[in-house]
């Protein structure tokens, strides 16, 4: 990786150990504190020079505009962006002036450079300050030798404020794999498409020439697996990110859908059906013989491995109507979770092991959330039809996608867990079944 | 968006590029060019009267009258119209025993993906079934599900829907 984090001190000879009581925090369970005032202003540099990128001084602006993107979104912050603010000289990005930010409102200050350094590389220095307390509270810097991946460190310096801030995991240096979608509603044209979280670096992996559904990231991010109406044979591929090549996991001539890999990427758990009825199997992800896990007459299908890979979550109309189960991950002790009266669909387990998001269908179709054994249910939104959810790497917001009554046209949203942050996720055409990926490095 | 664009049109390229004969290894293998779904209604209707060729899809559509069943919500097992139905396919199917057929099933919009898949499939198979059950050879018979993915009425409402949740006959050309 060309991408490397190193300790700041060309800045920081001044910089004394500071104290880390009464620091400001972030209350993350909604509803009590409003969002938090926070600066970012343009991100100055030592010299203005050329990068691959553009020249570094419009750089350190995208790079406090990402910042203050990504911040909004959270919900949790109330960014006065660079738009808002006065310069700040290189000087000052390690000693701030203080009594100017005072004035701002701001709580807290995110400052940075960005530097070239003669090799085509640049470092990209992102800084946390109280203005309250007059406090640094964090640092952090990035060398990146690929330029075409500045933002990453942009949302990795999101990142390092998030967690200094509400003390959860990062989630904005990460990746979404979705389906684009255009046409009429009777022969949409779907196509795979991979993008930052944000909405950036947005590319098409498919043509559009086959029908494709319900990709899902690899945890080790190598790969996507699939599904593909290719030839008319519908059956889940392997993508890898690097190549390029495409690959069939299950050679038979039944139908296999809804694969999701295990935690470690060595397996995928999905769905085959054989003479109609539809039992979930798991088979090496390099290849091999499927191993079949359910054996229920009925449909069971969309699994889910619990993020240690002891268990996965499924659903299964073997009751009469779709419900969720969780069993063992060699298919053994398959047990309800779900009560809480109509249909629930599309459990996915939380990255942080705490909860399996869900489809509930009733009249249109809503996505909560619940914990593992099943109690404590919440609904977070409430469009025609939400569905489809999918984890954010830290556990903290979920993404899927609204389809309109009428129109049949989808898109892509997300929710955090108080249910109050909803926001439409940008895609160039319209966006279904998405999947986010884990924290890039 | 001009970079958008930019891969619009690549994407269309690559789209091009995939329907020549010669194909890049490592992609799915295209789809038959013709195994398409056409419509039901509209080609039944088409005023070829008895000159259909004897043993193709407009004689099966003139013979049979309808190459569609139609499933409750949430349902798979047949009524007594869609076995009607499926008898005089059978009929006509015995009467043309090389005539190899792909029967997809469709679901409306109110399932989920995954589940609508799976749905699919079961009212394919069913139709399938039926028609093995009536003496067709189960080898001539391929199934395959779309799952919500190609309705034929676009509302979303109870008509539309009706029609969606449906297993088609497909005969080749």
């Amino acid at each position: 990786m060309k991408f490397s984090k190193i300790k700041i001190g060309l800045l920081c000879s001044l910089a004394i150990a500071v104290p880390v009581s009464a620091q400001i925090r972030v209350d993350i369970t909604g509803g009590i504190s409003a969002p938090m005032p926070i600066a970012i202003p343009a991100m100055p540099t030592p010299a203005v020079s050329p990068t691959a990128a553009g020249d570094t001084g419009a750089l350190g602006r995208k790079v406090a505009e990402v910042v203050t993107n990504d911040l909004k979104n959270s919900g949790l912050f109330a960014p006065l962006g660079p738009g808002a603010l006065n310069p700040v000289a290189f000087q000052q990005v390690a000693n701030p002036d203080y009594p100017y930010w005072g004035t701002t409102g701001a709580q807290a200050l995110v400052q940075g450079f960005v530097q070239a350094n003669g090799d085509g590389s640049i470092t990209v220095g992102c800084y946390l300050y109280d203005i309250v307390g007059h406090q640094e509270m964090t640092r952090t810097g990035f060398v990146v030798s690929d330029l075409s991946k500045w933002r990453q460190a942009a949302h990795k310096c999101s990142d390092m404020v998030y967690t200094r801030l509400t003390g959860e995991g990062p989630y904005f240096n990460s990746r979404v794999v979705y389906v684009s979608e255009s046409g009429p509603k009777n022969r949409r044209t779907k196509k795979l498409a991979i993008m930052d979280q944000d909405g950036a670096n947005h590319r098409f992996i498919t043509n559009g020439q086959n029908i494709v559904l319900t990709p899902r990231f690899a945890p080790n991010r190598e790969t996507i697996v699939y599904m593909s109406f290719a030839g008319n044979q519908p059956r889940v591929y392997i993508y890898n990110l690097g190549t390029g090549r495409q690959q069939l996991i299950v050679n038979q001539p039944n139908m296999t859908f809804a694969p999701r890999f295990s935690p470690d990427s060595r397996y995928i758990v999905f769905s085959m059906s054989v003479n109609g009825n539809t039992d979930l199997y798991r088979v090496s992800a390099s290849g091999g013989s499927p191993q079949r896990l359910t054996t229920a007459p009925g449909i069971d299908t969309a699994a889910s491995y619990s993020p240690d890979g002891s268990k996965i979550v499924f659903e299964s109309d073997r009751s009469g109507t779709q419900q969720v189960y969780v069993m063992n991950a060699d298919g053994s002790g398959q047990q309800r979770i779900s009560f809480g009266g109509g249909r629930y669909a599309t459990p996915v387990w939380s990255p942080r092991g705490d909860m399996i998001a869900f489809t509930k269908l009733g009249g249109g179709f809503a996505v909560g959330v619940m914990s593992p054994s099943g109690g404590g249910e919440k609904i977070l939104t409430n469009g025609w039809q939400d569905e489809g959810p999918t984890w954010s790497p830290n556990g903290r917001v979920i993404m899927f996608f609204r389809t309109a009554q009428g129109s049949g046209k989808a898109d892509l949203w997300s929710v955090d867990l108080t249910g109050v942050n909803e926001r439409p996720v940008p895609t160039p055409q319209d966006g279904s079944d998405p999947a986010w990926g884990p924290l890039l490095p | 968006m001009k970079t958008n664009t930019t891969l619009l049109i690549t994407a269309a390229f690559i789209a091009l590029a995939a329907c020549s004969k010669k194909k890049p290894a490592d992609l799915p293998p295209p789809p038959p060019t013709t195994n398409e779904t056409a419509p039901p209604a509209d080609t039944s209707g088409s005023s070829v009267g008895s000159t259909s060729v004897p043993g193709s899809r407009a004689d099966f559509l003139e013979q049979v009258g309808s190459d569609t069943v139609h499933f409750g919500t949430d349902l798979y097992d047949l009524d007594g119209e869609a076995t009607g139905i499926l008898a005089k396919q059978a009929q006509w199917l015995q009467k043309y025993p090389n005539v190899r057929v792909t029967i997809e099933g469709h679901c409306d919009e109110r399932g989920t993906r995954e589940y609508n898949i799976a749905l699919g499939d079961r009212r394919a198979n069913s139709a399938k079934n039926y028609l093995v059950s009536n003496g067709v050879d189960a080898s001539r018979i391929s199934t395959i599900s779309y799952g919500k993915e190609r309705p034929v009425a676009n509302g979303s409402d109870e008509g539309a829907w009706a029609q969606n949740r449906r297993a088609v006959t497909v005969v080749p050309q």
